[in-house]
């Protein structure tokens, strides 16, 4: 069953940008390879950690937006694990909150058209209610 | 106007039946000791009203928001986000500290 995950990881600091490219393609690779598919692959740079991991300050991020079914994500995880330039990783699943979201979207389309459509129609209400008011008045 | 006098009700007797301890920590735009003639303003949701419907592990600067100096998730009754986004926001937090974009406590 292919799901929809967010795999970032943290890379040490010293790690050079063509081994860094080496790495991520590795991680890329075995996810093709075990039946799954790179949605996007995104550097998101240096960054200070917040705190230390494994003696480390400072880390290159990485995000791994994937499809993939359980036993590639374990097996992913695996690797992450054994690789030793990796010094922390998050695996998120993400395909029930794009469900979500993807409702609330639509239900948002809806509801504007809804609230489009009486607007278009409240000078057509104002009318009548005018002389309404009139007989109020006089009354 | 009936909604605004529903409000003012619950905060003017809010204090009174409060006491002292939980007065001092929820002390927001109004709050000076004694204060039951002080409007308090109605929190509310950040997440409702902005229409923020994903709360990312990602999103720093946002989360950032609702976690206190020492790293602590700041309570619902201080920041007015509702239940439903607490959870959420609490999860995106957790998450967050696993992957060292936020902290689990500050050192001083």
């Amino acid at each position: 069953m292919q799901r929809f995950y967010e795999v970032m990881f943290i890379v040490r600091p010293g790690v050079q940008d063509e081994d860094l490219d080496k790495l991520i393609a590795s991680f890329e690779a075995t996810v093709t390879n075990g039946g799954g598919a790179v949605r996007s692959t995104e550097k998101l740079g240096r960054r200070k950690l917040a705190y230390l991991v494994r003696k480390f300050s400072e880390g290159n991020y990485v995000l791994l937006t994937i499809d993939a079914d359980g036993a590639l994500v374990s097996e992913l995880e695996r690797r992450l694990r054994v690789t030793e330039q990796v010094i922390k990783f998050i695996t998120v699943r993400m395909d029930e909150e794009q469900k979500r979201l993807d409702k609330i979207k639509a239900i948002r389309a809806t509801r504007r058209k809804v609230s489009s459509e009486p607007a278009a129609a409240a000078p057509l209400a104002e009318a009548p209610e005018a002389p309404a008011e009139h007989a109020q008045a006089s009354a | 106007m009936s909604d605004e006098t529903t409000q003012k009700a619950p905060a003017a007797s809010g204090p009174r039946s409060a006491g002292p301890g939980a007065g001092a920590p929820a002390s927001g735009p109004a709050g000076a000791p004694g204060g039951r003639k002080f409007f308090r303003r109605k929190k509310v949701c950040k997440f409702c009203t902005e229409k923020i419907d994903a709360i990312s592990y990602r999103d720093v600067n946002l989360l950032k928001q609702f976690v206190a100096e020492r790293g602590k998730i700041v309570p619902r009754r201080l920041t007015g986000v509702c239940t439903t986004h607490q959870r959420r926001l609490t999860r995106a937090i957790k998450q967050a500290r696993n992957i060292a974009l936020l902290p689990f406590a500050v050192k001083y």
